[in-house]
């Protein structure tokens, strides 16, 4: 591995690190009792005090981090106090609605926005460009849950295309899952598109000046060519960073569209985790979703390397 | 007959004319030069004849290459001939090429384009062309990227393009510009002889007379976009018919009056450096070795005297500038000390270095970055004035920039002006009324006339050699260039890989160079007048 | 011929001629005056008092006693927009300002400084980025409860290390200049010679990322409150409003059509503003035209 890679990966482990002491530091503060909350009111001083034993609430602080960063590591996330099953459970099940939903929301917004971000940029100043660069700047300003509002207004209510909302879990068939996930998805995936295609048209607009692209020209190579073979690949480093950066707000924007849709996933459980001060389950996801976000600005650090050999050195 | 025939060639960007009525031909296997000073439009002429001309360019008048009128091609046309039939060169190779692609496919992709060759026959073709330009696969080979190359091997990588299909006009736009004097007569050569090895036309397109002269069969002076004289490079250079033509030649030979030259050995040392060295922290190969330092600098003495005028010559990455900074105390070295006027400068904090710097100030290469664009001139001539010991009032500080702003030929009203309103020349006299402004005893200038035009060039070194004589400033110059040397220096120090490998006598050192290293500069320096002398035998 | 990057190199005059002959800084201009002057004016007046609930007028459809129709508790949706307003900008404005106050100086100083104190600031961005606004939002409301200032805190917060960023990638672009080896050969601290030559030389750039973070924080406002984490009942928000809409759909879509249409159109006429300030001000973009 070069440098820069473990580098990248030192960077990642260390803001991993740094992010659950922040959690777990949130957590500290918190006021309440854990093992109050969860033997109720009615419960003795004594009992109280056993079950903290029992649940290592009276360690030092260090050993309280250590014990609970290392149950993370193995999965083990605490049981949930008003559930009174592992948190792990919890999120297994929600997590089969976030994920895919995240990872069709992205599919579908780098699908749309690469050659739209390619075709306004080699239209650069024509109608087209105009055109969709008018309808980007549109959907940037969109709020995803009000655009989500709008599409059940349109495909649910009025033309009946999709389910308006819930889901039917994946043990009703691979389809009828999918399809409550298409209106969800698309209110995720439009207005993150608008920011992205925009990102690439000006990147691509940007590398087409290189003195670079003039020698590809000098070579003999028309427009088209120059455009897919030397320009974007240079332009996907800018286009990257803002995929890294747009990973977080795709989560973000899940746990909104959930409550939306009413979709049984992590958005919806941390919403009731609040309401019911469930401390250990919005910690663990909020945990987890943190990591998320560190993993995905990880492998984009990586996928630089791939489009960028200057970052790869030699072994 | 003729290769290519430019003829009442017209051009305009917008509402702006480029190139009026310019008329230019070149037969097979002659080398043409273009010569003009910077937005003179000759850039704009090569670009023509590739048709990659800006956007609302529009062009008139008639331009046939072999037989075909590329005027009126279709872009199909031109992408055949692009690449295939005309090749190009470019002035800055560090952006030539593109960063993500291996030098291998770059080069491949024309040779595979043009002829539909398969992949192993073009890279076949590859390299031995770019074996030919003088990267041996053994040392260079395909998978190479850009970065892993320096800029004169990366112009080999340009040229190797250009010249993959054997065109019939290689165009070469200031290629040797952005490269050291030895690597420029490295790139010439090479040129020269891909050109005659393919009887290829050459269209060599540079500011500098020098160069164009050793290389060209016939030249072609252009001057705010319309050709003032064209004609055997000989004849032209000796009979300069035109009086734009003596004035570009002289301009290049200029050597300002320095009617008191200084005498070494005649005074106590200004500046004393002693055994000064700069180690750079280098690029880790691995988490758990540490990196080798780089040595920039490395045991490096000299002495400069009130009054005296020094160059200090040396291809580009010597350490010629770390050393320069370092004297500024911009930059701390790693080794050795420097005493100005006695007292030691290196490792004294900031406070405590303002009697200094007061004495010793700066002037730099790029007239254009040295000023802050959102301050205008009076506060930036004055910003010295921050060292001295009573801060002037606001009228006695205009006065103090008025007088600068003088001394360098410009006008008091200049002062509330933004440096934009300024041409280069002009701002290279502002960046030296504030080095003057509190009257130093050493300045040191860093290329100070190597991105300027050659007649503003003769200005400023005039205006050098004046403050010399009337104010007695001791200079620095950094350079490259010899004729900077020769023109302005009591003094030559040849520095190579971080030492100083010579010093003597101007004229002793770049007459009679003793070191390697000085006598590769020396040779490889362009010089008109040997040129010239050179082109008259051939050409009779 | 070599194209050359140069810092910005205008006189006021010329800013000024430009910015007349750029449409979407004009559209931009407008609409952004427009809702400021709304927010404005709903301090004084508004067709409607939104804190009386009139059961009798419930979900009224729009007409011309109430234009954008009314609520579940018989409120004017005009009025209700009109104070939400100054919720929206109140918070995005503070949330900017948050951000350039410490990400500002962070990051100007981490660019001057470089090296360990450089590295430990980027290390905290890359924690800080770690946490979206939300999830800030959703561990801030852990703590303290919900109330319209963790909107203001989550979303500040996450303007930081955007701020911190977009200031040292500009200051380092700088400091290799030569104008600023001038200054210090005459002898400038790195303080000052942040001051007057750093600062004013990215002013731009942070105005330019002002407004796009402006418009980020009124979206992610009118977000944090339709989840409940920002502003509380009664305090009328332009999120709130879409969340009360949200069940009622079939039966009074227009409670969601107008505020959804404001947070649209505000967002919009930012970002224009935001473009047409970069074209403005960016020297690039003057070369390409």
């Amino acid at each position: 591995m070069t440098a820069y890679l473990l580098k990248r990966l030192i960077i990642a482990v260390l803001t991993l690190v740094l992010a659950s002491m922040v959690v777990f530091a949130v957590m500290e503060i918190l006021p309440g009792d854990p093992a109050r909350l969860m033997l109720g009111l009615n419960a003795s001083a004594d009992q109280v005090e056993m079950l903290r034993d029992q649940m290592g609430l009276n360690a030092p602080l260090v050993l309280r981090y250590l014990h609970w960063a290392g149950g993370l590591l193995s999965l083990d996330f605490g049981r949930s106090y008003t559930y009174s099953v592992p948190v792990i459970d919890l999120v297994r099940e929600r997590i089969a609605v976030s994920l895919p939903l995240a990872l069709i929301a992205l599919a579908l917004s780098t699908v749309i926005a690469i050659p739209v971000g390619v075709f306004s940029a080699s239209r650069q100043g024509r109608a087209g460009d105009t055109l969709v660069m008018g309808a980007a700047q549109l959907g940037v300003a969109v709020p995803n849950f009000w655009f989500a509002l709008m599409l059940i207004y349109l495909f649910a209510v009025w033309l009946r295309l999709v389910p308006a909302g819930g889901f039917p879990g994946w043990g009703a068939g691979i389809w009828p899952a999918l399809k409550s996930l298409i209106l969800p998805a698309v209110a995720l995936a439009l207005p993150q598109a608008a920011i992205l295609a925009r990102v690439a048209r000006s990147a691509l607009i940007e590398v087409l000046n290189e003195d670079y692209i003039r020698t590809a020209r000098a070579k003999g190579l028309p427009h088209r060519a120059v455009l897919w073979r030397h320009a974007l690949r240079n332009a996907m480093i800018p286009v990257l960073t803002i995929l890294g950066l747009q990973f977080a707000f795709l989560l973000a924007g899940t746990i909104i569209i959930e409550n939306v849709f009413y979709l049984p996933g992590l958005g919806r459980l941390i919403f009731q985790a609040i309401t019911q001060r469930d401390l250990i389950v919005v910690e663990s996801i909020v945990m987890l979703l943190v990591a998320a976000v560190i993993l995905i600005n990880l492998l984009v650090d990586f996928s630089y390397a791939i489009v960028d050999p200057r970052l790869r050195g030699r072994q | 007959m003729s290769l290519i025939e430019i003829e009442n060639l017209s051009l305009t960007i917008g509402a702006t004319p480029i190139l009026t009525g310019v008329e230019l031909t070149i037969a097979p296997g002659e080398v043409v030069g273009l010569v003009g000073e910077s937005g003179s439009g000759k850039s704009m002429t090569a670009l023509t004849i590739m048709r990659l001309l800006p956007h609302l360019a529009r062009a008139e008048g008639r331009v046939a290459f072999d037989g075909i009128d590329i005027l009126a091609a279709t872009e199909d046309q031109m992408c055949a001939l692009r690449g295939d039939d005309i090749g190009m060169v470019f002035q800055e190779p560090m952006t030539a090429l593109n960063p993500v692609k291996t030098i291998g496919e770059q080069v491949a992709e024309g040779i595979r384009w043009h002829t539909k060759a398969g992949r192993a026959e073009a890279e076949e073709r590859t390299r031995k062309i770019l074996d030919r330009v003088g990267l041996p696969e053994a040392k260079f080979p395909l998978s190479r990227y850009p970065h892993e190359l320096s800029g004169g091997q990366r112009q080999r990588v340009v040229i190797a393009i250009a010249c993959a299909l054997k065109p019939k006009l290689l165009i070469a736009d200031e290629p040797t510009t952005a490269l050291d004097v030895v690597l420029q007569a490295q790139i010439l050569d090479l040129l020269r002889d891909l050109v005659s090895e393919n009887r290829m036309g050459l269209l060599l397109i540079s500011h500098d007379l020098a160069v164009v002269t050793e290389m060209a069969d016939r030249l072609t002076i252009l001057r705010s976009g319309e050709v003032t004289e064209a004609g055997d490079t000989a004849r032209t250079l000796s009979e300069q018919q035109h009086p734009y033509t003596r004035e570009l030649a002289l301009a290049s030979m200029h050597v300002p009056a320095r009617p008191k030259p200084h005498l070494a050995g005649s005074a106590k040392p200004l500046l004393e450096v002693e055994n000064v060295g700069r180690d750079y922290p280098g690029r880790r190969t691995s988490l758990f070795r540490p990196a080798e330092p780089i040595r920039a600098v490395h045991d490096v003495s000299l002495t400069i005297e009130p009054a005296q005028s020094v160059a200090l010559v040396g291809r580009s990455g010597c350490g010629k500038s770390t050393l320069a900074r370092m004297i500024l105390a911009l930059d701390k070295p790693t080794a050795g000390t420097i005493r100005f006027r006695g007292e030691p400068i290196t490792g004294k904090p900031e406070q405590a270095l303002k009697p200094t710097r007061r004495d010793m100030q700066v002037v730099f290469q790029d007239p254009y970055g040295s000023f802050d664009p959102r301050q205008k001139v009076e506060k930036l001539v004055a910003e010295p004035l921050h060292l001295l010991e009573r801060q002037p009032a606001k009228a006695e500080r205009r006065e103090m920039v008025a007088l600068a702003l003088h001394e360098v030929g410009l006008g008091p009203r200049d002062m509330d002006k933004y440096p934009h309103e300024f041409s280069g020349g002009q701002r290279q006299r502002l960046s030296i009324a504030r080095a003057i402004i509190t009257r130093p005893k050493l300045v040191v200038a860093d290329e100070p006339v190597s991105a300027l035009d050659v007649s503003i060039r003769a200005q400023i070194l005039d205006l050098f050699a004046e403050l010399n004589q009337k104010l007695g400033i001791a200079y620095l110059f950094i350079t490259h260039d010899l004729t900077v040397a020769r023109a302005m220096a009591d003094e030559v120090l040849v520095m190579h890989e971080g030492r100083i490998v010579e010093r003597g006598r101007a004229t002793d050192v770049l007459d009679h160079p003793r070191s390697e290293a000085a006598r590769a500069l020396v040779a490889a320096a362009p010089d008109l007048h040997r040129a010239i002398a050179r082109k008259m035998q051939e050409q009779g | 011929m070599t194209m050359r990057v140069d810092l910005p190199e205008e006189t006021l005059e010329g800013v000024l001629a430009k910015a007349l002959g750029n449409r979407s800084f004009l559209i931009g201009l407008v609409v952004t005056l427009l809702i400021v002057a709304v927010a404005l004016v709903s301090f004084v007046w508004t067709p409607y008092d939104v804190t009386k609930l009139v059961i009798a007028d419930k979900t009224q459809a729009p007409s011309w006693t109430h234009l954008f129709g009314t609520d579940h508790f018989g409120r004017d949706i005009l009025s209700m927009i009109m104070v939400g307003a100054r919720n929206s900008i109140a918070v995005a404005l503070v949330a900017v300002g948050i951000g350039m106050g410490i990400g500002v100086p962070l990051g100007a100083f981490a660019a001057a400084r470089g090296g360990l104190a450089d590295e430990a600031l980027m290390r905290v961005n890359d924690l800080i980025f770690a946490f979206p606004a939300l999830l800030s939002a959703i561990m801030i409301t852990a703590i303290f409860g919900p109330g319209a200032v963790n909107a203001i805190i989550a979303i500040g917060i996450f303007n930081i290390p955007v701020f911190a960023r977009v200031t040292r990638a500009g200051a380092l672009a700088i400091w290799p200049r030569e104008f600023i080896l001038a200054a210090r050969a005459a002898g400038k601290g790195m303080t000052r010679i942040t001051v007057e030559h750093i600062l004013p030389n990215i002013a731009t750039l942070l105005l330019v990322q002002g407004t796009i973070q402006f418009a980020l924080g009124i979206l992610a406002e009118a977000g944090l409150s339709y989840v409940g984490l920002g502003a509380q009942p009664p305090m009328p928000s332009w999120g709130r409003m879409l969340f009360d809409a949200q069940t009622r759909m079939v039966t009074a879509p227009w409670m969601a059509i107008f505020p959804g249409m404001a947070i649209v159109i505000t967002v919009l006429g930012l970002n224009l503003l935001g473009d047409g300030l970069a074209d403005i001000l960016d020297p690039k973009s003057r070369r390409r035209r």
